[in-house]
């Protein structure tokens, strides 16, 4: 009677999802446990790279707040700060590290962290060539980009050819982060 | 049994006679590298899964199988998706959303219903193990070509003469097309041409 019961019924439906359900959230636990350390790890290496890139004498990252980091060379001295801007690229997030001098008057280097834009164009944002422009770029005033010409005022930078969106978004990723970082600095935030 | 194997290379290959699994195989083959490795998740996957649910399928009630199926598939992807998160960061970085959404690869629900579902573990284990290979050999050889014209590289070694302009089209979505459906096109015609050779050697 049972036996019958359970071979027909809902139950048996119940029970094999129920089971299935269980097994595989259990299985899940694991994979997870194992992951969730090693893939921190990872995006940690990451950010130190990228940091280390933009200022090849560190010595030692500082994480001061989230995303905000304060990078000092030899003898203690500050060699500038780093922070993570993020926005929207054409295609996806584009995540940037920006690290910048310590009196908040120019960028050192930029470095692309995460972005899914277009090989062989807008993923050039990502590229030496492009990258160098930000270089010593003074950050008093606003970044801007010109197309097909050469920059011609300070704060300008050349936008890769063909990929007006992904070289504004870069541009604009990086004035609002600065300004961002700059109102926590005002309020004592850093 | 070996023909269980043999069939998911070539006579039923996933991509190129089936025509499953597309938006993986459009989506990612921007580099010979990364539909390689898009191929060897989804052969874990299927393999995986497919095991799985031949072990299971008699005690799976018939009304509940696909859902049971499902959640069976999306186990093993999360299960790759931290896995590669975890020790291939770099490649799961560039593959980004197209691991998880390995779950609703046809090509996967497809061998599960089709095959494993019907039939002993073995069999459906070689079944598996041959789709994810076919599968996985045609995401490289579309994943090359793309690179080698787009970029002029393969599994990014340089191969191109210098002067070599870059057909960015090839590493756009059109050329994803556009390669796939010359690849189709060749593959029915030697396909054809082996067939009618049988016939005649047949008499």
């Amino acid at each position: 009677m049972v036996k019958k019961l359970i071979k027909n019924s809902t139950l048996r439906i119940v029970m094999a999802l129920a089971v299935v359900g269980v097994l595989s959230g259990a299985l899940l636990v694991f994979v997870y446990e194992y992951s969730t350390p090693k893939i921190r790890i990872n995006v940690e290496n990451e950010t130190e790279r990228a940091i280390k890139n933009i200022f090849p004498q560190a010595e030692k990252i500082q994480k001061t707040k989230d995303d905000f980091f304060m990078v000092t060379g030899a003898e203690n001295k500050i060699g500038g700060y780093a922070f993570i801007s993020e926005g929207n690229g054409y295609q996806g997030i584009i995540k940037l590290i920006i690290g910048v001098d310590p009196k908040f008057t120019k960028i050192v280097g930029m470095e692309v962290l995460e972005s899914q834009e277009t090989p062989g164009l807008g993923a050039e944002i990502a590229g030496s060539k492009f990258r160098k422009q930000f270089e010593n770029l003074p950050i008093t005033q606003k970044i801007e980009y010109v197309k097909n010409q050469k920059p011609t005022k300070l704060n300008q930078i050349e936008a890769v050819t063909g990929a007006t969106i992904s070289s504004r978004a870069v541009v604009n990723i990086i004035n609002s982060g600065i300004m961002e970082v700059r109102k926590n600095v005002k309020t004592g935030g850093v | 049994m070996i023909k269980d194997f043999l069939k998911g290379l070539w006579k039923e290959n996933p991509i190129f006679v089936q025509v499953l699994g597309m938006c993986p195989t459009l989506a990612v083959t921007t580099k010979a590298l990364f539909g390689l490795s898009m191929g060897l998740a989804t052969t874990f996957v299927v393999v995986s899964s497919s095991v799985v649910i031949s072990v299971v399928r008699n005690f799976v009630p018939r009304q509940v199988r696909i859902p049971i199926f499902t959640v069976i598939i999306a186990t093993f992807v999360t299960a790759a998706d931290y896995f590669l998160k975890a020790n291939f960061f770099q490649i799961s970085k560039a593959l980004g959303p197209y691991i998880p959404l390995i779950v609703v690869n046809c090509v996967i629900l497809g061998r599960a219903e089709a095959f494993a579902s019907k039939n002993k573990v073995g069999r459906s284990f070689l079944d598996a193990l041959g789709m994810g290979v076919g599968f996985t050999a045609a995401l490289i050889v579309l994943g090359a070509i793309r690179e080698i014209l787009g970029a002029g590289t393969v599994f990014g070694i340089h191969i191109m003469w210098k002067g070599f302009t870059n057909w960015i089209v090839m590493v756009l979505p059109a050329g994803a097309f556009i390669t796939l459906g010359l690849l189709v096109g060749v593959f029915n015609v030697v396909d054809q041409k082996m067939k009618t050779g049988r016939k005649i050697a047949k008499g």
